[in-house]
């Protein structure tokens, strides 16, 4: 043992290096990511959401077709219909980005992460990196499936959209981007606040409760205010027809801004919390 | 070389470190002694860049610990042996850590064969026993090879074997030139292990010396006799100017004196002896010592106990 000790100590000496290059970084975060199962059901969890219960919606709107008005139809919109169970995924998605910081404190591994690379942003930056290609990548591939299966059951009806149409891929790699962003948002609230429940609690609140409070609103507030709340924000990207609720939306890209800065303000703000308090 | 300097560190009206001064060198062991809740982990905590001192500062070759770029090639550190996830393989634990400092991954399996872990690398860590935790967290700190290495109570948990294994680690990583910093409450593990020992007492320094200077500073120096004839051999020293105190069990503790002299007092008056030796301080006596008046958290003493039923009497 002394032996190896010893014969390394020179070798390992000579790789210092001046600083610490981020892909290093990226790589230890990697390897943090792919080696716990709560990455992996989490990921298995969101992306079935999406696309089954996507399908059991779409079955839903088929069998109940006729009873549809004619304006109904018209303004129905079998892209984003085709997608719902992302708001559902967003839960699962959200839960592992909390996890992602919040069970690094509760095992007390953040500190031996810290201790390796005393840089706390360029951890966070790091995590929010690969959390975030990871979970565009396999929820752009769920989200094409639920699409598909979506337009093959809605042809039952005679309706449909195809790639090819106006919006419609937008829509698709938004749908995508929706549960990203998301993701990033509740790794941001996981780190301000710290503890599993706790963070996912608040992403619970801030996505789903907040909402109905400020429905209950008297209106124009409801809806003034409303559109401009995280989910709200996330899931105007994701409509081919703006006018959805009677025009109470953003549009996809004050959509995508919106949700966008909410990410970044819970990044920002636990980020430096993170920073500034004790590991 | 490890330097504190006026370091000190508040939780809410806690003051867990006051105003601390010391220095670890190289190729010592270096024991970290205080009762609990003295500071130390908190002092090492701050070492590590991961608490924020109130102020002062803890330098490492002369820099704060985040100002080092891939700071395990230079620090290494045990501070909780349960500090990795319990979903993740050891090994994964380690090539993380690895990976973040550009240490590459064959030195994982290096590691984890010095502390014996190899065969249950994969395993999820959430399995292991305390003192497996305790080898995971020893790989660790052992992984960039580091001139500088802290251990925080790095013997809990251990069975005989692992305590020794862990001895000789301690030693021999001294041996090689390396600064070695280790806190333990074992004394007589210290007493073996320590060259250096600074020693605190809620939050303040109380000592920072060499093993051998710190243990002759304790008074616990005497020379104990046993004798069926106690009490005149006690009358006979006193009115020689020996110190005498009594000890359990037939004994006197005198001072004053040096063995031969009480010897020949006992021979020349005709009294029979059944023990006759010199009490040396021990790094316990000299800690208990000079530690007494800190220690935050004391226990009754046995004598003290009341049992509920007593209390008619
Ligand atoms: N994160 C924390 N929050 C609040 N108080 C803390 C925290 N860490 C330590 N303390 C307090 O600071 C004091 C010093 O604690 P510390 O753990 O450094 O002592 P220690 O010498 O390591 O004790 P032990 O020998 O029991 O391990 C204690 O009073 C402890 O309660
Ligand atoms: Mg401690």
């Amino acid at each position: 043992m002394e032996a190896t000790l010893a014969t390394n100590r020179n070798q390992t000496n000579s790789t210092f290096h001046t600083s610490q290059p981020f892909t290093n970084t990226l790589q230890s975060e990697l390897t943090k990511f792919r080696s716990v199962k709560s990455s992996f059901w989490s990921l298995i969890v969101a992306n079935g959401v999406t696309i089954v219960l996507s399908a059991i919606i779409c079955e839903a709107v088929v069998n109940r077709w006729n009873k549809r008005s004619l304006s109904e139809r018209i303004l129905f919109d079998p892209t984003t219909r085709s997608l719902t169970g992302i708001v559902l995924a967003q839960l699962a998605i959200g839960v592992l980005g909390v996890l992602l910081i919040s069970a690094e404190y509760s095992s007390g591994t953040i500190r031996a992460t810290f201790a390796a690379t005393p840089n706390r942003t360029k951890v966070l930056t790091a995590k929010a990196v690969v959390f975030a290609v990871i979970t565009y990548i396999t929820c752009l591939i769920s989200v094409l499936i639920a699409f598909g299966v979506g337009q093959a059951i809605f042809t039952q009806v005679g309706v449909g959209a195809s790639i090819g149409q106006p919006g419609v891929l937008r829509v698709i790699l938004m749908s995508a981007l929706y549960l990203t962003i998301g993701g990033l948002f509740a790794l941001g609230l996981g780190t301000l606040v710290r503890h599993t429940a706790g963070g996912i609690t608040a992403f619970v609140v801030m996505m789903l409760v907040l909402p109905g409070i400020v429905g209950a609103l008297p209106s124009p507030w409801s809806s003034d205010i409303g559109r401009y709340l995280p989910n709200a924000a996330g899931l105007a990207m994701t409509s081919v027809i703006k006018q959805h609720a009677g025009g109470d939306m953003l549009g996809p890209l004050g959509g995508l801004a919106v949700f966008c800065g909410w990410a970044a303000l819970a990044l920002v703000v636990g980020g430096t919390r993170l920073v500034t308090r004790d590991a | 070389m490890i330097e504190v300097r006026n370091l000190s560190k508040s939780f809410g009206s806690t003051k867990a470190v006051d105003n601390m001064s010391f220095e670890v060198s190289p190729g010592t062991v270096t024991g970290f002694l205080g009762p609990n809740g003295a500071g130390k982990s908190t002092t090492m905590r701050v070492i590590m860049g991961l608490d924020h001192p109130d102020s002062g500062q803890a330098l490492i070759f002369g820099k704060p610990y985040s100002k080092i770029a891939n700071p395990l090639h230079q620090v290494g550190a045990l501070l909780d042996a349960r500090a990795f996830h319990g979903g993740r393989s050891a090994y994964n634990h380690l090539l993380f850590l690895a990976q973040a400092n550009g240490i590459p991954a064959r030195r994982v399996d290096e590691v984890l064969e010095t502390v014996g872990l190899s065969s249950v690398a994969k395993k999820r860590a959430g399995t292991f026993s305390m003192g497996m935790g305790q080898r995971l967290g020893i790989a660790a700190a052992l992984l960039g090879n580091p001139e500088i290495l802290l251990f925080d109570e790095p013997i809990n948990g251990l069975d005989p074997e692992g305590i020794l294994w862990v001895r000789n680690l301690l030693k021999s990583l001294a041996s090689e030139g390396r600064t070695v910093f280790v806190s333990s409450h074992l004394m007589s593990e210290m007493a073996q292990t320590a060259d250096y020992v600074v020693v605190v007492g809620r939050g303040r320094l109380i000592d920072s010396a060499p093993i051998s200077q710190f243990i002759s500073k304790s008074a616990q120096r005497y020379v104990v006799v046993r004798s069926p004839a106690i009490d005149t051999l006690e009358g006979l020293l006193k009115q020689s100017g020996a110190d005498v105190a009594q000890g359990p069990d037939n004994t006197l503790e005198v001072t004053n004196a040096t063995c031969a002299q009480v010897g020949e007092l006992a021979g020349a008056n005709s009294i029979v002896l059944h023990e006759l030796y010199f009490h040396e301080p021990t790094l316990e006596s000299a800690y208990m010592e000079l530690t007494q008046d800190d220690v935050e958290f004391h226990a009754k003493s046995s004598n003290d106990m009341t049992f509920p039923a007593d209390k008619r009497n």
